[in-house]
């Protein structure tokens, strides 16, 4: 199961979707064709707006990190963050208004509580490199990293309550040790 | 592309959003590409301030004479004649084929000079319109124009629904600030205390308000630039050896603008220039809807593309980002290009390659 599949099982069929950091929009696009759910990308990377443009998705280029002012509020059903919080300088004001504009959030990250990455940084002593997080420290758009227990403790500091979560390793659910043998984590939150 | 411009003669009036009356009136207009059977690939192209009809091409006479975004318009362009039929149009209140003073008023026989009406944008997409009707268009695939031509893109999305199934908004804004409104009040007077000018009655005294226009354009070409574009073109660099300390031209900038305002004064009328800039200023849709821009596109049925360009200080990417907004308040389908490119204002006449690659995506996936 792909985190897109996973995603689009909670997404229910006509939801009005905003997908911050939507790429090329392939996501947006998947969630129109098997859920019907209409739906606009934010996306600051220029390549990546006119990929989204050519896959015919509703993009706005604008920068997550000026917030979500261009949104009124619970104008969506779900706001997306699909493998980019661990790339936004602040988290916690981007979480409030996830949920100030859409009535619940869906968020996914690499977790670095995955072995692997536990691994290479216990016993090889470097950060980790890997499929789910592939640059070096040097040259990442990652800022802020985390594990299950911290992106959980995040939503209970703000208040949020969990939903619904799926952690993933290769495409398939992790339900043992997931923080340690998961290497993709999917939360929905509400406020 | 060798193209031919046309006119289009219509003698029914046109009432003004001013509540004046246009007893008849002309538009002047090219088209690139062919009307297919559906009568569905049409694309009305609006243009701003100093440009014309003459979008796209050569004229055989002229081959010189190049349309002003033939970067954007042509066979295997982002806007494709060979897709598209698009018509290129000149806005009423013109001097470049349309109706304007320049025109002869019916009533005197004589040029209407300062007597012809204050246009609007409005007024403009309501004689296009009849230009619509005239080539036998019910509903545009897109309406497309750059700074007060994306106005007109806007106002075809409100005035006529139904007619527009995709609008390209680039560079534009849905009101001016004050400060806008204050350079374009600096050009007016600038025109208008010209002792040539004489009212706006001057065509037959055989002058010009030649000085005025010349400044009126200066500080246009100010507002198109960013800074950062303004330096990296002209710096501090000297046109003469030393500093003449008199006052001469010293400075590239200089030059550059005087250059650009003798250019402009001998082709462009002065009382078209009042009129455009008054249409600037007036155009606000939201203003009947308390200021409440989202209350004004409630009515708007197209998609939208809106793009703006980071150094644009002249209409910033701020503005269309209140359009969006609005369009987003409405659940429009719609999508923003936020540019960072650095040559202000003018950037949307430039073939940058993101701008020009969403372009040619968009206009792509219209589906005929």
């Amino acid at each position: 199961m792909t985190e897109a599949e996973t995603i689009a099982r909670w997404i229910k069929p006509g939801a009005r979707v905003l997908d911050l950091g939507c790429g090329d929009g392939a996501l947006l696009k998947h969630l129109w064709q098997t859920r019907q759910a209409p739906g606009y990308g934010v996306e600051i990377d220029d390549a990546k707006v006119v990929e989204c443009i050519r896959n015919d998705v509703n993009v706005l280029q604008l920068d997550l990190e000026d917030g979500l002012a261009a949104f009124a509020d619970s104008s969506f059903d779900y706001v997306i963050l699909s493998e980019t919080l661990q790339a936004i300088h602040k988290q916690e004001p981007l979480m409030q208004e996830m949920l100030r504009v859409g009535r619940e959030a869906i968020v996914s990250f690499p977790n670095f509580g995955f072995w692997k990455a536990r691994i290479q940084i216990a016993f090889a002593g470097h950060m980790p490199v890997s499929k789910e997080l592939p640059y070096q420290w040097y040259d990442t758009p990652n800022v802020h990293h985390c594990t299950l227990i911290d992106f959980e403790a995040l939503c209970a500091r703000l208040r949020l309550r969990i939903l619904e979560r799926v952690v993933l390793r290769d495409g398939n659910p992790v339900s043992l040790l997931p923080n340690l043998l998961g290497s993709l984590a999917i939360y929905r939150v509400s406020a | 592309m060798i193209v031919t411009p046309q006119k289009a003669r219509f003698t029914q009036p046109l009432k003004l959003k001013s509540g004046a009356v246009l007893p008849e009136f002309e538009i002047a207009y090219e088209t690139y590409g062919e009307l297919n059977a559906a009568r569905s690939n049409a694309v009305l192209v609006c243009h701003a301030l100093n440009a014309s009809h003459h979008v796209a091409g050569t004229y055989a006479n002229d081959l010189e004479n190049i349309g002003w975004w033939d970067n954007m318009v042509g066979p295997g362009k982002p806007l494709d004649t060979n897709k598209f039929f698009v018509i290129g149009n000149n806005y009423i209140g013109s001097c470049f084929g349309s109706t304007g003073p320049v025109s002869t008023n019916p009533a005197t026989g004589k040029p209407w000079g300062a007597d012809f009406p204050v246009v609007t944008v409005e007024d403009w997409v309501a004689a296009q319109a009849c230009l619509a009707d005239h080539l036998g268009i019910e509903r545009f695939a897109a309406v497309m124009g750059g700074s007060l031509g994306a106005m007109q893109a806007l106002q075809w999305a409100l005035s006529y629904p139904a007619r527009v199934r995709n609008s390209i908004v680039i560079a534009a804004t849905p009101r001016l600030s004050a400060q806008n409104i204050a350079f374009n009040e600096v050009a007016r007077q600038a025109i208008m205390t010209d002792p040539d000018f004489h009212g706006g009655h001057y065509y037959d005294k055989g002058v010009v308000p030649r000085r005025g226009l010349r400044i009126a354009r200066m500080i246009g070409h100010i507002t198109y630039l960013s800074d950062d574009a303004m330096m990296e073109k002209f710096g501090r660099v000297l046109r003469r050896v030393t500093p003449g300390f008199d006052f001469d031209v010293d400075f590239e900038i200089e030059s550059y603008l005087r250059h650009q305002g003798d250019k402009f004064s001998n082709y462009f009328d002065a009382n078209t220039y009042l009129r455009i800039t008054k249409a600037l200023d007036y155009y606000d849709p939201a203003a009947d809807y308390g200021g409440d821009l989202s209350l004004a596109f409630a009515r708007a049925q197209a998609d939208f593309l809106v793009v703006s360009f980071t150094s644009d200080w002249r209409f910033s990417s701020a503005r269309s980002r209140d359009i969006v907004r609005a369009l987003l308040d409405n659940r429009r389908v719609v999508s923003y290009l936020e540019i960072n490119a650095p040559q202000g204002h003018d950037a949307f006449l430039l073939d940058d390659p993101r701008y020009f690659g969403a372009l040619r995506a968009y206009f792509g996936n219209i589906a005929l």
